[in-house]
């Protein structure tokens, strides 16, 4: 280990040996002493962020305890099988929130996945490109746009203008947020593939596009099916988008032009109410959409080990 | 991987780069390219024009004023604005430096079989839909602060007439709301700082070491000096990440329409206001004053993120990376 040994203070000392002894010597204990001192720091600055990455590990294993032990206690058949009932009365699940979220799910990703992976292409092959810098830059700010902003747009787009809530508009406001995350997913596993399999393919006879389609994507596939899956894992959690387009629906209905229930939305209402029976549903539901988010997550990571060892994060 | 069809290579496909297939595939692409922009420049219109009847009305004293009265037409965001800040500034103090310090111990301390781990129960932070949090800091953090930490710092500490801590404690505050803000936001800045300490070059570290540095020193003097705006960049976009944050902060800053200079008083969030009222709003005047403040909510974490990127965009230019 080279921990501190010398330091270029020390050198002084050894130019002015010899000339006047208790200056060596005052200037040597004073240099033992800066040495102890900045060990010191040493020590308490590395013990802190030790104290840092053990906090941030904390406030996750508070909740994942809390999740399991309150909605572990309210999970049952019915919860995944029946539709809420009014409160008060005991039972009921949120089966028709369950599936609400995967439609919603999946109109977000009929519509953002080709949207993404096309621009994803595009800033990866286009690369130094002025419009691939612009939008490059805007995805990304895109993606930091608050979602209750995606939400009031939605609205104000393709609720107002029809008179009522339907799933196609929380859809369409997920999709907005997943467009940026597989966009750029996509730019830079496309990136890792390398030059020297599209030369090939070009070389014998592929045309560009099949070259780009056929090779180039395929093998980045995996990578992109990560990132996808990633924002889907992410967008699966949203609320603030829904509120006001999904709207939310205590009854079954999958039809993309009705007001949809979604899970997240269905934890949010039931928190903020005074019944005990709901609120344990909102800590049952809280769990089920961890266990969603977290089965989607592993799955990414499963997806980027696999087969072609591109990828990573 | 896909080798070549003969059907492909047997020349009835055209070489060049202007085939007919090349072009639409570059059109194709183009077009989806160009769809983030225009979605961009889409939301960005339909919120200001929402929101342009209440700006238009009240004028700069829509942000300023602090009535907000739907009932009479009175439209003032200013407490909102003030607890977006206010909220967001707590997050940040008290995140920045946890965050910093799970990077550095990532990226340089750590010891390997350790390291892993850890990079993904701080990475899960990010995974935990809004919601949840919001769930949790409700029935656990919220009660936890009224109960402990509010009588501590007012009683024990005799901190309770500073009017940063005055007033009665209700619980929900701005200081639960930048207390889970400060957990959301942890992860973001944490991934970015350690991304822009592994691009910080070896040598850098090495020569520190070479003169003598400790450990520490070579971080402070010469590793973190070099990721310094890349550092300033993750906190910025954490920044942002925290001003648009709605659900959980909606569910514990107990959304009062006040200006209060106490941490512990309830106050409320731009974006936690448009969660709540929105769907009540009854006038027109009321959806557009939610809209405006919507939109100024666009603008301000338009700008917050533009200054991160390119912050931290500006870092991995000067590592080439």
């Amino acid at each position: 280990m080279i921990m501190a040994t010398t330091s270029s203070s020390v050198s002084v000392p050894k130019k002015a040996a010899g000339t006047s002894r208790p200056y060596r010597d005052a200037l040597a204990a004073s240099t033992a002493k800066t040495l102890r001192r900045r060990r010191v720091v040493n020590r308490v600055m590395v013990s802190l962020t030790y104290v840092a990455a053990i906090i941030a590990t904390i406030p996750l294993l508070l909740i994942l305890a809390q999740l399991i032990k309150r909605g572990g206690a309210s999970i049952n058949w019915a919860f995944f099988t029946q539709t809420p009932r009014p409160p008060g009365e005991p039972g009921g699940g949120v089966a028709n929130a369950i599936v609400g979220t995967g439609v919603l799910v999946l109109i977000a990703s009929l519509i953002g996945l080709p949207i993404g992976i096309g621009a994803g292409l595009y800033l990866a092959e286009q690369r130094g490109s002025r419009l691939a810098t612009v939008v490059r830059f805007l995805s990304d700010v895109l993606n930091g746009l608050p979602s209750i902003v995606l939400g009031i747009f939605a609205w104000h787009m393709l609720v107002r203008p029809f008179k009522h809530f339907s799933a196609l508009a929380g859809g369409i406001a997920l999709a907005a947020m997943m467009v940026p995350l597989v966009t750029r997913a996509t730019e830079e596993m496309i990136r890792l593939v390398p030059v020297s399999l599209r030369e090939a393919a070009l070389a014998l006879g592929y045309t560009k596009w099949r070259t780009s389609l056929s090779v180039v994507l395929r093998t980045a596939l995996p990578g992109i099916v990560t990132g996808t899956l990633v924002a889907v894992a992410r967008i699966a959690g949203e609320t603030a988008p829904l509120l006001f387009t999904a709207f939310g629906n205590p009854y079954w209905s999958v039809s993309p032009m009705q007001p949809i229930a979604a899970l997240p939305m269905q934890i949010y209402n039931y928190a903020n109410t005074p019944y005990d029976e709901w609120v344990s549903q909102a800590w049952a539901g809280a769990l089920v959409l961890i266990g969603l988010v977290l089965v989607i997550s592993l799955a990414a990571r499963w997806a980027t080990r696999s087969r072609f060892g591109l990828g990573g994060d | 991987m896909t080798p070549p069809t003969s059907a492909a290579a047997s020349g009835d496909v055209p070489i060049e780069g202007s085939s007919a297939g090349d072009r639409a595939y570059r059109w194709t692409t183009t077009g989806f390219a160009l769809v983030i922009p225009i979605l961009l420049l889409l939301i960005g219109w339909e919120v200001f024009a929402a929101g342009w009847p209440a700006l238009k009305t009240f004028g700069i004293s829509f942000f300023t004023t602090s009535q907000w009265d739907a009932v009479n037409g009175r439209f003032g965001a200013a407490p909102a604005v003030f607890g977006t800040i206010v909220s967001s500034l707590v997050a940040l103090i008290i995140a920045t430096p946890l965050a910093v310090g799970v990077a550095i111990f990532l990226s340089e301390f750590a010891p390997r079989w350790i390291r892993q781990p850890i990079a993904f129960l701080v990475d899960l932070l990010a995974a935990i839909p809004s919601v949840v949090y919001g769930l949790w800091g409700i029935l656990v953090l919220v009660p936890f602060i009224r109960a402990h930490v509010m009588p501590f710092v007012k009683e024990t500490l005799h901190l309770g007439n500073f009017a940063l801590f005055s007033g009665p404690a209700y619980g929900p505050s701005m200081f639960a709301a930048g207390c889970i803000l400060a957990i959301m936001i942890l992860p973001y800045i944490s991934a970015i700082t350690r991304e822009v300490l592994l691009a910080v070059p070896r040598s850098q570290r090495e020569a520190a070491l070479a003169l003598g540095a400790t450990r520490w020193e070579m971080i402070w003097d010469a590793v973190l000096p070099y990721a310094r705006s890349g550092i300033i960049g993750g906190v910025i976009l954490g920044l942002g990440r925290a001003l648009g944050e709605t659900m959980a902060v909606t569910m514990v800053i107990g959304n009062r329409h006040e200006l209060s200079a106490s941490l512990f008083a309830p106050g409320y969030s731009m974006a936690s206001l448009i969660a709540n009222e929105f769907s009540e709003a009854t006038s027109d005047l009321h959806v557009s004053a939610l809209m405006a403040v919507g939109a100024g909510l666009f603008v301000v974490t338009l700008i917050v993120n533009a200054i991160a990127r390119w912050l931290v965009w500006r870092t991995g230019r000067a590592q080439g990376a």
